[in-house]
């Protein structure tokens, strides 16, 4: 096959949700043979664009050919049958179902109409050797696999399907360095097998390493198509970022309105050597009002294990947490929600684990202080509704009534819900676990501002984020967890892109002067 | 090694209802007056099989994560069925045989039709579904009557070769013709997976509709073969309200000590069978230790306690604490 014959291209593609436009007259030219990257921020249209590729979601404009050949896929279905297979950011193995089950789930060699169990077995057991992940066995339980070894399976299941185009979507987030390698080895060798390979990624060396195209992403519009290593990697996150940092945060810690910390103050939180199962690995640092601390590293190092341990949510969690310089303990969220002074979780997932969609924004936002709002067992309405009230206004919750149900409001507004409910506790102590994730760019600053004020007025805030730039522009001190450990702690200049990404890949840190590269 | 140890755990469910009622049946016979005879094991298993059908009616339909309370009345409907058509000469006998499954296949489709493509919650449709199978019955005999071909009846009901119960070879057939082709079907595996997380289902392109919709229907069978058998055993059609809805929630209890999760994604028919032989196995052993028939519902309620609280120990090791609700 001609290496330079574009085997997919995708022009003038649009798509929007409700009223935000996911992606914008987006096109898109992948070539057989070759590995093209796609970069961009959260919400830059990098997951929609997969989504309309593979069916999940139909575009409102634009057309797609494949090979020549105008194409439209109902259904993720159809587009396996057109060879397009993506190896999902968000799992879609089936927990309940074996190794094998699941790597050939969606066309399984068949006898006499029934599945045929010995085939199954050797077309998984290929694949996984494939993948490089013959350690896994094919009758194991999805369920009970790690999260690294499903996202190997995942691999696996993608390759069963013999693909021509091969979609990676954060496919290797979750692994460990070893797998990376095994993985890359065999992406290059696809790619000399002819087939068209799209990957997403934030991780920058993966793609220096692996593109040989690369386009960015912004606001869900293509910004610019290049081939690998024709541009600085200064230039290519000004395109990902197309503003100034700065601009969108508020000012850092202004000492006229709290003052620094003084060292002979107590700390607000203090962890002493905290370890968990094999997740968390002796991690200490303190937390003072006033001040925002960023958890940054890749994502799945331990920082939502982090914040649930502090939260009361582990068990059998070691090692010390101080409250103003007391130890408490915390057997789950109802206790750690009383310990003086109030602490707060902001959940990863807002639609599990933070709000109940269908009831209404009121019943929402007073479950978390019911207790403060009740007499003799007894809710006071009047009280709930204007304490209610008072948080719609002080976040600017969008809702035509707090009686709608919180479903029914934009993700950025329900995630707005998601934080007022617990301020109503008037907490002191602020755990955020990835709070704008899939949230607009409005809500994203109003959300920076709110945590601001919030440290401004003596809450100590704890804020983990998978974006960057967000640790860059919101955070005093930022922690770098990398394996469960606290890798390395940046202050203040040293919030850096290039810091931040270098200790997330617990890379040794390059020469001090060198610390602003990237920028 | 490892080999052995996957399918032990695949299997668990199954391998412990098995052992629960081989325990309970051991002790049972023991006890027995007359000791291990061909007619206490053919008295036994005639009692069995019945819930024996329904509860794999409810695995098909627990397993896509869905419950259908209206098994009972498809056994009920399809009991006054079979006491009208199953009758008269041979061949019309066996007409009439299909015919009755066959409502009873319809009555499970009607299910899945309303619960997949109209998408409501299956408890909502099935109570409701349920009432109007009843209510048929009810049309078709407002009084207990009818009669059977006594001759088919009695042989399925007897013994084969004067040894083994001729009901357990009936049930041992409609598992490996029904359930063990579903579950090794394509059609059958996207029942599981939607049961499991139907989004990931969908996302692998798997025929959820096809395969929800079969469960469904295959569940209206077994529960209409349950139906059929119940006219064998009584020689008449009765739409009795008390037994349907007794039966709808026994087959509840026998899914669950069977090993079949409520969750869904999990679980075998063959597991729900044994779970059904030994929550019957439970009433027969109060009646050989001598104790009043009024005890009967307390124990048959302790011991399905104890049953379903070994499924929990597990929870005991959890150590984040989200996973209790997972």
């Amino acid at each position: 096959m001609e290496s330079h014959a574009p085997l997919f291209r995708m022009e003038g593609v649009s798509k929007s949700y409700g009223g935000t436009r996911a992606l914008e007259r987006a096109d898109l030219t992948l070539r057989a043979g070759s590995i093209h990257a796609l970069l961009g921020e959260n919400g830059a249209g990098k997951s929609t664009l997969i989504k309309v590729m593979t069916g999940v979601v139909a575009p409102d404009e634009g057309v797609m050919t494949l090979a020549g050949r105008a194409v439209s896929f109902a259904s993720p279905a159809a587009a396996n049958e057109a060879e397009v297979v993506c190896v999902f950011q968000e799992l879609s193995l089936i927990p309940e179902l074996s190794v094998a089950d699941n790597i050939v789930v969606s066309n399984p060699p068949t006898r006499f109409g029934m599945i045929d169990r010995k085939a199954q077995r050797l077309l998984a057991e290929e694949a996984l050797a494939r993948a490089g992940a013959s350690d896994i066995h094919p009758r194991a339980l999805v369920r009970d696999l790690p999260l690294s070894r499903r996202q190997m399976v995942e691999i696996a299941k993608a390759l069963a399907r013999k693909p021509r185009i091969l979609i990676l979507d954060e496919a290797t987030s979750a692994l460990t360095a070893s797998d990376v390698d095994k993985v890359f080895r065999m992406l290059k060798g696809l790619r000399d097998e002819g087939l068209g390979l799209l990957y997403i990624s934030h991780r920058m060396n993966e793609i220096k390493e692996l593109a040989d195209d690369c386009t960015v992403f912004r606001g869900g519009r293509k910004i610019a198509s290049y081939p690998a290593g024709s541009k600085s990697d200064a230039e290519v996150v000004q395109m990902m970022i197309g503003r100034e940092v700065s601009s969108v945060y508020p000012a850092k810690h202004r000492p006229e309105v709290a003052p620094a910390p003084t060292p002979a103050a107590a700390p607000r939180l203090e962890l002493r050597g905290l370890s968990w199962a094999d997740r968390l690995h002796d991690i200490s640092f303190d937390l003072h009002a006033g001040e925002i601390v960023g958890l940054g590293g890749l994502d799945g190092q331990g920082q939502n294990e982090l914040l649930l341990s502090l939260f009361g949510v582990l068990r059998g969690v070691e090692g010390q947490i101080l409250v103003d310089g007391k130890p408490v303990a915390l057997s789950g969220p109802a206790r750690a929600r009383e310990t003086f002074p109030g602490i707060a979780l902001i959940p990863e997932d807002r639609k599990t684990e933070g709000l109940m969609l269908p009831m209404s924004v009121r019943d929402n936002l007073s479950f978390a202080a019911l207790d403060l709002l009740s007499h003799g067992g007894v809710v006071d309405a009047p009280e709930e509704s204007a304490a209610v009230q008072r948080m719609i206004e002080l976040l600017a919750i969008k809702t035509s009534s707090p009686d709608v149900a919180v479903g029914a409001l934009s993700g950025g507004n329900q995630q707005k819900v998601v934080i007022a409910k617990w301020l109503l506790r008037g907490p002191r102590i602020i755990l955020l676990n990835d709070p704008t994730r899939g949230i607009d760019i409005g809500t994203k600053q109003e959300i920076y501002r709110l945590l601001r004020r919030l440290a401004d007025e003596g809450a100590a805030i704890l804020f983990y984020s998978t974006d960057y730039a967000e640790l860059i522009g919101c955070c005093d001190r930022v922690e770098v967890v990398y394996d469960g450990r606290i890798r390395r702690e940046l202050v203040g200049e040293e919030i850096t892109e290039h810091n931040l990404i270098a200790a997330a890949l617990n890379i040794v840190p390059a020469a001090e002067g060198d610390a602003r590269g990237g920028h | 090694m490892r080999e052995w140890r996957y399918l032990l755990a695949e299997q668990r469910g199954t391998l412990v209802a098995m052992a629960i009622f081989a325990l309970m049946f051991t002790i049972y016979v023991a006890n027995h007056p007359a000791g291990l005879t061909s007619n206490v094991v053919q008295t036994a298993a005639n009692k069995g099989v019945l819930l024996a059908f329904v509860a794999m009616a409810q695995t098909l339909v627990v397993i896509t994560a869905g419950i259908d309370l209206s098994v009972g009345m498809i056994m009920v409907l399809t009991n006054c069925l079979a006491s009208a058509l199953v009758v008269g000469t041979p061949l019309q006998a066996g007409l009439g045989v299909i015919a009755v499954l066959a409502a009873g296949t319809l009555c499970g489709a009607l299910n899945g039709t309303i619960v997949i493509y109209g998408r409501l919650q299956p408890i909502v449709t099935t109570i409701a579904t349920g009432a109007i199978y009843f209510g048929l019955a009810l049309l078709i005999r407002p009084f207990p009557g009818g009669s059977v071909h006594e001759v088919l009846a009695d042989a399925m009901t007897g013994k084969i070769g004067g040894v083994f119960p001729a009901s357990i070879a009936a049930l041992a057939a409609v598992v490996a013709l029904v359930w063990v082709p579903f579950s090794r079907s394509l059609a059958g595996r996207a029942a599981f997976a939607s049961g499991s997380a139907e989004q990931a289902a969908y996302m692998s392109g798997l025929p959820i509709r096809r395969g929800r919709f079969l469960a469904y229907a295959l569940a209206g069978l077994c529960a209409g073969a349950g139906g059929l058998f119940l006219t064998f055993f009584t020689y008449t059609g009765e739409a009795a309200q008390v037994s349907g809805s007794a039966y709808t929630l026994f087959s509840i209890a026998a899914v669950v000590l069977g090993g079949v999760s409520l969750y869904g994604g999990r679980g075998s028919a063959i597991g729900a069978v044994f779970g059904a032989l030994a929550f019957r196995t439970i009433g027969d052993m109060l009646f050989v230790f001598d104790f009043d028939a009024l005890w009967q519902p307390l124990f048959q309620g302790l011991i399905l306690m104890v049953a379903v609280s070994l499924g929990a120990f597990g929870l005991l090791r959890v150590r984040n604490r989200l996973d209790w609700f997972r």
